[in-house]
């Protein structure tokens, strides 16, 4: 245990720097912009003095380290922009505030996570599950039909983009036989049956592309797995067959399928921005698309940098996890 | 095959061997083949069809129906193959074939860097090792956890609108592309670098970068090579993803992704689905293609792709 407690801390200290690091770069690269904030929020006519001004209200007078610090500053403490009776509040964590929405960049996101976080992670599951037990079944049925199948349906996961499926569901389930709403999200506060109902076909959509790759993982470790000696071993004192596959060879599948789950999460984040749109539910792709053409560099930087962290943060879990199922990799 | 035959035929000869018996890698190779001439030909094509992607033709939609376009199939006729785009009246099949090019070209364009630099990189991370070694691992690491399309959709903020965004998109897939092969290329050389043949080119004064190029990269040349070809299905799927998103290849090029992202009002509508089919099926022949050709090369040259280290 004292093994796993420093391995934890390990991962977490190093998973810090990668964030301070990371969110240095990108601030640096985002506020070269060649496009003046101050100069989109100050209104016309846009004299020098009132550029002045709006430059000290948006603490872009600063230096850029500076800036850096005060945005840093935000995330642990809040920051207040201005004085007085026109001072703006940002409360932590704040990742900016956006002056053309008129809201901090934390509100805008928490606004539109729920959607993208609903469809990222109800797909996950469903590829997890889908991609292992398929890859199993392909593997215990090697080269018949249900393994061609598994096949099969792998290589056309990998083949369709998401978004090409998703419309392509749209047109089959949705136009042609009506079985599902096409289009919109519900809250999952209220009403979870119609938020499911809503979300299971953007889940199926990206769930089947990513299983793909599942699938090929899983079926070729679950072969080399049967074939190890402890596998016989297991099989010569007598544990039935549906034993030695699900405790015994599932355990050397798990390893490898959370390290690529680690790798994948980026990906996920990706996927669900793309089947968003194709499903036109208003989350994080959404607005960062729509910051973009209206040059609200605050609101790029926060939702760039708060899915960095997240995608750092769940990396870290899928670490640790890893570790407590593979103890080798927390000692090595 | 025998074993004895096996010891005298050169491991790319048994690769080809192996290749030509494999059916859906020659389909994929048919595809591909085929693929690229459509693309390579794609202005002579477009021209043979009397046509071009630019010009409207408006008499071609009927205002009634949102101004989908008139007749079956989404109005494909003997002037216009594929029929024409709702809205504009431009013609579909130059659209499609004009935006297969643009996809190839960039996909190939990137595969080509990436390769180059993934390779370069695996290949000296490994035999250099040390502190440059850790910190092109840490490095890669972060690439691959990193939220590659949020960052790609930022990015189109800081780039100045007159800077060619088609050049923007293959400098933004390299920069994430190569880590994948680096990664790979690193472990593979790592059991290489302590081979003898390594030991003995070294015993005798070659230089770091004889090494490299005469001992480690001949044999690297499989591997190298599977993962450039399926790192092609996932680069044209990049793109056109971007493009999708409306941060990819800007109008009035042509780009399948865009044409895609642009039919979702009328599959939506139900009013003219042929609209999404014709730039999705060559989409999805584009990444089905090379992925099956891909997938051959893997088999044939027999490289383990764990992307676990």
């Amino acid at each position: 245990m004292p093994g796993l407690v420093w391995f934890v801390t390990r991962r977490l200290a190093a998973a810090l720097i990668v964030m301070l690091a990371l969110s240095l770069a990108v601030y640096l690269i985002f506020y070269a912009i060649p496009a003046d904030p101050a100069h989109l929020a100050c209104g016309k006519p846009c004299t020098p003095d009132r550029l002045e001004q709006a430059r000290h209200f948006m603490q872009l007078d600063q230096s850029t380290l500076q800036q850096y610090l005060n945005f840093l500053k935000g995330i642990v403490a809040g920051r207040t922009f201005g004085d007085g009776a026109a001072a703006v509040q940002c409360n932590a964590p704040c990742f900016g505030y956006s002056f053309p929405l008129a809201r901090p960049v934390t509100t805008l996101i928490f606004d539109r996570l729920p959607v993208t976080a609903s469809i990222a992670l109800g797909a996950a599951v469903l590829w997890l599950v889908l991609g292992v037990s398929l890859g199993v079944i392909a593997a215990l049925n090697r080269g018949r039909l249900a393994d061609r199948l598994a096949i099969g349906v792998a290589l056309l996961g990998v083949s369709t983009p998401s978004f090409l499926l998703g419309l392509l569901a749209i047109l089959v389930v949705g136009l042609c036989l009506h079985l599902v709403p096409l289009s919109g999200d519900v809250p999952l506060t209220e009403s979870p049956v119609d938020w499911a109902w809503h979300l299971i076909t953007p889940w199926i959509v990206l769930a089947i592309l990513s299983a793909a790759s599942y699938i090929r993982l899983t079926r070729s470790q679950m072969l080399e797995e049967l074939n190890l000696d402890y596998i016989t071993t297991a099989r010569a004192k007598g544990a039935g067959e549906a034993r030695v596959v699900l405790t015994h060879g599932l355990r050397g599948v798990l390893v490898p399928v959370i390290t690529l789950f680690g790798l994948d999460l980026g990906a996920l984040l990706g996927g669900a921005i793309l089947t968003e749109k194709v499903f036109s539910m208003q989350g994080l792709g959404d607005l960062l698309i729509t910051a973009v053409g209206q040059l609200d560099v605050a609101v790029v930087v926060g939702v760039t940098l708060f899915s960095a962290f997240l995608i750092i943060l769940a990396n870290l879990v899928v670490d640790i996890v890893h570790g407590v199922l593979d103890p080798r990799v927390s000692h090595g | 095959m025998s074993s004895s035959v096996a010891g005298t035929v050169s491991p790319t000869r048994q690769a080809m061997r192996r290749f030509r018996r494999d059916r859906s890698a020659r389909i994929g190779l048919v595809l591909v083949t085929l693929l690229i001439v459509i693309a390579a030909a794609a202005p002579l094509l477009v021209r043979l069809a009397g046509q071009d992607a630019t010009t409207y033709h408006i008499d071609l939609l009927d205002p009634a129906r949102g101004n989908a376009p008139r007749g079956p199939v989404g109005g494909a006729s003997g002037t216009h193959w594929f029929g024409v785009e709702p809205l504009t009246g431009r013609d579909l099949f130059a659209i499609t074939v004009l935006g297969l090019r643009t996809s190839l070209f960039i996909a190939v364009v990137v595969t080509l860097i990436t390769t180059v630099v993934g390779t370069l990189a695996g290949i000296s991370a490994a035999y250099f090792g040390g502190w440059y070694d850790a910190v092109l691992s840490r490095l890669l690491d972060f690439l691959f956890g990193f939220p590659q399309l949020v960052f790609m959709i930022a990015l189109g903020i800081v780039v100045p609108a007159r800077f060619p965004r088609w050049l923007l998109l293959i400098l933004v897939l390299s920069l994430f592309g190569w880590a994948g092969l680096a990664r790979l290329i690193r472990n593979q050389a790592r059991s290489l670098v302590a081979r003898e043949f390594v030991e003995a080119a070294r015993s005798v004064g070659s230089s770091g970068w004889m090494v490299i190029t005469r001992e480690l990269l001949p044999n690297l040349i499989g591997p190298v090579l599977v993962v450039a070809t399926l790192a092609i299905p996932g680069y044209i799927g990049a793109e056109a993803a971007l493009s999708f998103l409306g941060v990819g290849v800007p109008p009035p090029t042509p780009s399948l992704g865009r044409s895609i992202s642009d039919s979702i009002a009328w599959v939506y509508t139900g009013a003219d689905p042929w609209f999404l089919l014709f730039p999705g099926t060559m989409l999805f022949f584009a990444v089905l293609g090379f992925t099956l050709l891909g997938d051959g090369v893997r088999d044939a040259f027999d490289v383990r792709l764990r992307r676990t280290s």
